[in-house]
């Protein structure tokens, strides 16, 4: 029981195999990758492994404090910021083994020619709770 | 409303549905929602008799939800009447309830969740809640392995070490929430104890009670671990130590010893120690010994590193670490511990660092990033 972070990346992620973006698809193209990603996240949802699931607006802006009474400052986007999240999927499995399994289903979603994607996903486990029994 | 004596009647009635013919998965809806309605009902109208007015209710919802059933798929040839309540060897059926929600078929994260709902009687929103997923997902978890065990015979008799393995996880991997999951694990624990005579059943019963007993110590105010050397052992629940102790020296007694005795006995003659100082580290280190015998784990490998590092001094440790396998968890965490006590803060420091970058949980990682920030600060003075 340990809930993991599948992470998609707009940018910064490895190229994938089937490297075309997704709007040179066609649309039922989109419609398959994006029905695909349904049926996934509801069929997790039947085997009691899903917890959540995301998408991100790919552009954003920096934020900081700037000093006592002062409104924060914004900036950005910065074209050099090398990782752009994408989206996410937290999942609760009873091991690491099958959190890669999932993450594999996920980065065969279809994409262009009805082809796998291949996209490259980011499995990232989360900080748990300190177990009780420790010595 | 007394909602301990409420959960404490469940897997009494649950069994006696399913005695009475009642496929499980329907039984132990017809007892969720038996339970639904004691707490709407009771308040105001308390029962003389608890566990019949339970069994009445639920067996009523059984008959209606199959009626139901049966009006939908147009038969009509279902059992309608209600047999004459027979005896029932209340003990014997609740080991049953407890074989079939550990049944070796399903994944631990199922079994987890099906003992707590059918045998403790928790809800599915609450179960949810204490594992931080959403209450669909945790629904679809216990209805899933509903069907898992549907087939299974309730008769059948089960292997007492996979249901010790489901109350472990529970007591020991359990997330704080309004469901105090480490109470409901000692609670269960109990009640199995009750049902069945078996001296790892008392072991696990008393690890847990000794380990619960030193709970309001182990975190800070701030949330942040206390290891136990430092604990405040003032505060700890003395009599929840005798109960453990007490519990695990009748099992003890019996000369069947297993893992969960064994690791009871660990944690005795820590609760017994006056103050870490005091700690017999070598008797800790035989018990260790006799763990590994018992179990092989790497993990308890490394806690015994860890008391011979205080039984025969931190080279000695050093050397019983060295042995082992540096991927372990909490490798670097326990090189970091014995280094320090070597006097090799520089290494130490470093270690405490790496074992922060690798912590399994965000309460360690802190604690770890302080030990090294605490060396760190230490050397340039």
């Amino acid at each position: 029981m340990a809930k993991y972070l599948l992470l998609k990346h707009y940018r910064g992620a490895p190229s994938p195999v089937n490297d075309v973006p997704m709007d040179q698809w066609t649309p039922e193209e989109i419609s398959a990758h994006m029905q695909y990603m349904n049926d996934f996240a509801a069929r997790l949802e039947k085997t009691g492994e899903f917890v959540d699931g995301q998408a991100l607006a790919p552009e954003g802006a920096w934020v900081r404090y700037d000093g006592e009474g002062r409104p924060p400052v914004t900036d950005g986007p910065f074209a050099e910021t090398k990782d752009l999240i994408a989206g996410w999927m937290v999942i609760d499995v009873d091991s690491y083994e099958r959190a890669v399994e999932l993450a594999g289903e996920l980065s065969a979603a279809p994409g262009a020619g009805g082809k796998p994607i291949h996209e490259w996903l980011e499995v990232r486990p989360f900080l748990a709770a300190p177990p009780t029994i420790t010595e | 409303m007394n909602e301990a004596l409420l959960r404490s009647l469940t897997p009494g009635v649950l069994a006696i549905l399913v005695r009475r013919g009642a496929d499980f998965a329907a039984a132990e809806d017809a007892v969720q929602e038996a339970l639904l309605e004691a707490v709407r009902v009771w308040p105001a109208d308390p029962p003389r008799d608890p566990k019949g007015w339970l069994v009445t209710v639920a067996w009523r919802k059984f008959l209606d939800a199959t009626r139901a059933d049966v009006a939908r798929r147009r038969r009509e040839d279902l059992v309608d009447k209600e047999p004459a309540p027979g005896p029932t060897p209340a003990g014997d059926d609740t080991l049953q309830l407890y074989f079939l929600c550990a049944h070796p078929s399903l994944t631990p994260s199922s079994a987890v969740a099906l003992t707590l709902r059918a045998v403790g009687g928790l809800t599915t929103r609450q179960i949810a809640q204490a594992y931080l997923v959403p209450e669909a997902t945790m629904a679809q978890r216990i209805s899933r392995a509903k069907r898992t065990v549907s087939g299974v015979r309730f008769d059948q008799p089960g292997d007492v070490a996979t249901v010790l393995r489901v109350l472990y996880l529970v007591f020991n991997e359990g997330y704080s929430g309004d469901v105090d999951l480490a109470a409901e694990a000692i609670r269960l624990t109990r009640q199995l104890a009750a049902a069945v005579d078996h001296p790892e059943v008392a072991g696990l019963l008393a690890l847990m009670l000794l380990h619960h007993a030193r709970r309001a110590t182990r975190t800070a105010p701030d949330g942040s671990l206390v290891p136990l050397a430092e604990q405040d052992r003032g505060r700890w629940d003395t009599r929840l130590i005798a109960e453990g102790v007490t519990i695990l020296q009748a099992a003890l007694a019996r000369d069947r010893l297993g893992e969960f005795q064994a690791q009871a006995a660990i944690a005795a003659l820590h609760a017994d120690a006056p103050s870490a100082g005091e700690t017999d580290w070598v008797q800790i280190v035989e018990w260790y010994d006799e763990l590994t015998r018992l179990t092989d784990n790497p993990v308890v490998r490394l806690n015994r590193a860890v008391a011979v590092g205080e039984a025969d001094g931190p080279r000695a440790g050093l050397a019983a670490l060295g042995a082992l396998d540096a991927s372990l968890p909490r490798h670097a965490a326990v090189a970091a511990y014995l280094h320090e006590r070597d006097g090799d803060l520089a290494t130490a420091a470093r270690l405490y660092a790496e074992a922060a970058h690798d912590a399994p949980s965000l309460a360690e990682r802190d604690h770890l990033t302080r030990q090294a920030a605490r060396l760190n600060a230490r050397r340039r003075r």
